[in-house]
């Protein structure tokens, strides 16, 4: 294609139209321009867009932006719907914050809006370990059942939920630590094979033919008595599992049980009184504590 | 070309203005009548009481959007029953189909919310700017004082009763009294002020303004009626076996006495004078006319000051002109496949509704299972599955429901935040009017067997009034 021939505009015979004067290979373009009402507008949101600057946040500069005359922000505005977003909640929450459990318990209309609350921010906060209806996963109790490790009362959920689990981060938290009775040479491979046998055994679960049932129970007193109670009942001043029910944690089988013995669990939950405000905590253990398990 | 000359044609014909000229006789008598009737239930219709005991608004109609109820006198309807309205609706067409099957367009002109109100609005532009000839004659006149202040007056007062009209539509949504009060006061929601608004702006516009041009081009029943109708259906119509050739009285003397023939018509253009759509009710049935009758009424006026037998337009069929016209008699048959059919229609639906309504239970169940977890195993081994269940109590006071369970052996059921229970049956009280939502634990002991999954149901059962309710769903074991 040769280069635009430039020539005088002229009326096209054709159409009637003006040409722009272009010519391409002896053939010329109508000057169509674009219709004034588009044009207009062109001009009028050029003329919109310099008022804009001035008025918000616009140019970036090296280590700041415009800030426009008016000083707004979405950060601003967002700050002030959550707070109105508070204070709404708080309005709908009738007392939420001062009421007891047992007050909750006995007002239907409390309840309701403390399991409403609590859903909602176990659904934020809690559900990505135990799960959306705190059905919970191998290590990450199920909420659901009445086998709590360190107590199942509104106020030993509410204190759970405020401190936390072996977190660092708390002075009040609950705190009990399980040897790992093999990887500090503290038990043989025998021996843990004893327990797990005698465990199971305790358990109401089938044993190893050959098991040293005897020597097992014998380890066991001497071990995990101290923690787990004698007949293995468990103890929740030191969140020490009933090892006797139907449920566990980490699995009963004889593998999971030998890596238990062996190494150890020690799971963490983090204490959410940092981050949540207390009546989120109480409607979290008002929640947690209707979901069929709560003592 | 052609396609060239089409595109010049204007779109629509130029309006031209109606000037219906007021008329006395029997229809118009009925319609007067009706339309103090069908007015004064729709303006004072919100304030008729009607005693519903202590929780419920004492309104006999009430739709109370805001607490998703319709209250009309002794019936209830919640949300989830919308279904009546429907029903409401399919029998509002039927019986719109049996008029017409009977005598035509008996809605358009007599009841229709758009005749009505124009009705009413033409009083008024009677009142302040006299009748048709007088109102023609100004409207030809130049801008004067007296044109103005009488075409303002008239629009002042179009626009109050416009505005009554919005008025009364807002108060079939809320207290009425309370909300005239608000009303007065400048207190009322906004939402109130803004319907107002819209139906002051359509009343005005519909039946001020625009009147015949609403049922001749916005409205879809004339084409649909157009199409329903048949041979027997009675419609206003000119008997123009009896009428043509239209001449005037002494003519029609001197053409009889020679023989001749000589129609009753005596082309005195009242008919189209008096027709509030502007139309020769002569030209024979055509989709303009609203069959409203007030033609009848002036042709029946005229014929008796020239001593002719009235009815020259009547409630006729075309087929009798043409039976008449052979020198056949006429025939009128009520009574046909098509009348028989929408009544037996009429009743099936309404029988139907009524049977549904007084049948329908003051109590509901449904119940949702929890998908996570499906289950829980507990210390001792037994499997619990959770439900949400939810109760409806449509009855004016508190109701207690005991829950029970059935389906897998040794199955128990315990309501979650509700400690009362009567026979060992939990126990779920439901405030009057509403419904309340519980969590349901069901626990199967460990030693039934339990397949993946089995049927349960639970019941509701009102320990005072004995009304039971159920809901299916499953128990899943590991």
């Amino acid at each position: 294609m040769a280069e635009p021939h430039n020539s005088k505009p002229q009326i096209d015979a054709a159409t009637g139209q003006s040409t722009t004067g272009h010519e391409w290979d002896g053939i010329q373009e109508l000057n169509t321009p674009l219709p004034r009402w588009w044009l207009g507008i062109f001009y009028a949101t050029i003329i919109w867009s310099v008022g804009y600057w001035v008025v918000y946040p616009a140019w970036p500069l090296v280590t700041d932006v415009t800030r426009g005359v008016i000083g707004y922000a979405s950060r601003i505005d967002i700050a002030e719907d959550l707070s109105l977003l508070k204070q709404e909640r708080a309005a709908q929450s009738k007392g939420l914050d001062k009421a007891s459990f047992e007050q909750i318990k006995a007002d239907p209309e409390l309840f309701r809006i403390a399991v409403a609350q609590g859903k909602a921010a176990f659904g934020d906060n809690c559900a990505a370990c135990h799960g959306v209806g705190g059905g919970g996963a191998k290590g990450y109790p199920n909420l659901n059942d009445d086998d709590w490790l360190w107590g199942g009362s509104p106020a030993e959920i509410q204190k759970t939920l405020e401190h936390g689990i072996r977190f660092a981060g708390d002075a009040d938290t609950r705190v009990s630590q399980m040897p790992a009775f093999g990887r500090d040479k503290m038990l043989d491979a025998t021996q843990i094979r004893a327990v797990a046998n005698h465990v199971r055994a305790i358990a109401g679960l089938q044993t190893e033919p050959k098991a040293d049932l005897a020597g097992g129970a014998k380890l066991f007193a001497d071990n995990c008595a101290a923690c787990h109670g004698d007949q293995g009942k468990g103890n929740r001043e030191m969140g020490a599992p009933d090892l006797t029910d139907a449920i566990s944690l980490y699995g009963m089988d004889l593998a999971s049980l030998t890596e238990t013995i062996a190494n150890s669990r020690n799971g963490v939950m983090p204490a959410w009184r940092q981050r949540l405000d207390a009546t989120t905590i109480k409607a979290l253990t008002v929640y947690v504590h209707s979901l069929g398990g709560g003592q | 070309m052609a396609i060239a000359d089409a595109e010049d044609l204007p779109l629509f014909v130029p309006t031209k203005k109606v000037y219906p000229q007021s008329v006395s006789g029997p229809y118009r008598r009925a319609k007067w009548v009706i339309l103090v009737f069908c007015l004064g239930i729709y303006y004072l219709l919100p304030f008729l009481r009607w005693d519903r005991g202590p929780n419920l608004p004492n309104q006999a109609v009430l739709a109370d959007i805001a607490n998703n109820r319709f209250y009309f006198f002794f019936i209830e309807i919640w949300p989830q029953e919308v279904y009546y309205f429907t029903g409401l609706l399919i029998l509002a067409a039927f019986v719109l189909f049996l008029m017409n099957a009977v005598a035509g367009r008996v809605w358009c002109g007599y009841l229709c919310p758009q005749t009505v109100w124009t009705d009413l609005f033409l009083v008024v532009e009677r009142f302040f700017e006299g009748d048709r000839r007088e109102r023609i004659k100004r409207d030809e006149a130049p801008w004067s004082f007296d044109k103005a202040w009488r075409k303002s007056a008239k629009h002042a007062v179009w626009l109050v009763i416009a505005w009554w009209t919005g008025g009364a539509w807002v108060l079939y949504f809320a207290d009425a009294p309370t909300l005239v009060r608000e009303l007065a006061t400048f207190t009322a929601p906004a939402s109130a002020y803004v319907w107002i608004a819209i139906l002051t702006f359509t009343t005005y516009a519909l039946a001020g303004i625009m009147r015949e041009q609403v049922c001749t081009y916005m409205c879809p029943w004339p084409r649909i009626q157009a199409a329903l109708t048949d041979d027997d259906a009675l419609n206003v119509t000119y008997r123009y076996d009896r009428g043509e050739p239209r001449v005037s009285v002494k003519q029609a003397q001197r053409l009889r006495s020679t023989g001749a023939p000589a129609g009753d018509c005596i082309d005195c253009n009242q008919c189209v004078a008096v027709c509030p759509t502007g139309i020769d009710i002569r030209d024979g049935a055509q989709m303009d006319c609203i069959q409203c009758g007030l033609c009848i009424d002036a042709c029946n006026t005229v014929m008796a000051k020239v001593g002719y037998p009235a009815g020259l337009i009547a409630y006729d069929t075309d087929d009798n002109v043409k039976r008449r016209q052979a020198g056949e008699k006429p025939v009128y048959r009520l009574v046909r496949a098509r009348t028989l059919t929408y009544v037996g229609l009429i009743l099936l639906v309404g029988g139907a509704m009524v049977y549904q309504l007084a049948t329908r239970r003051t109590a509901e169940i449904s119940v949702l299972h929890e998908r996570s977890p499906l289950f829980v195993k507990l210390s001792d081994g037994s499997i619990r599955n959770s439900y949400t269940v939810r109760l409806l109590n449509k009855r004016p006071e508190a109701r207690p429901f005991a829950l029970t369970v059935s389906g897998p052996a040794g199955a128990r059921i315990e309501a979650v935040g509700s400690q009362a229970t009567a026979d060992l049956r939990p126990v779920v009280t439901v405030e009057a009017d509403s419904s309340r939502e519980i969590r349901a634990l069901v626990t199967v002991p460990a030693d039934v067997r339990l397949d993946k999954s089995q049927a349960i149901t639970i019941t509701a059962s009102d320990l005072f009034a004995g009304e039971v309710v159920r809901a299916e769903d499953h128990f899943i074991a590991p």
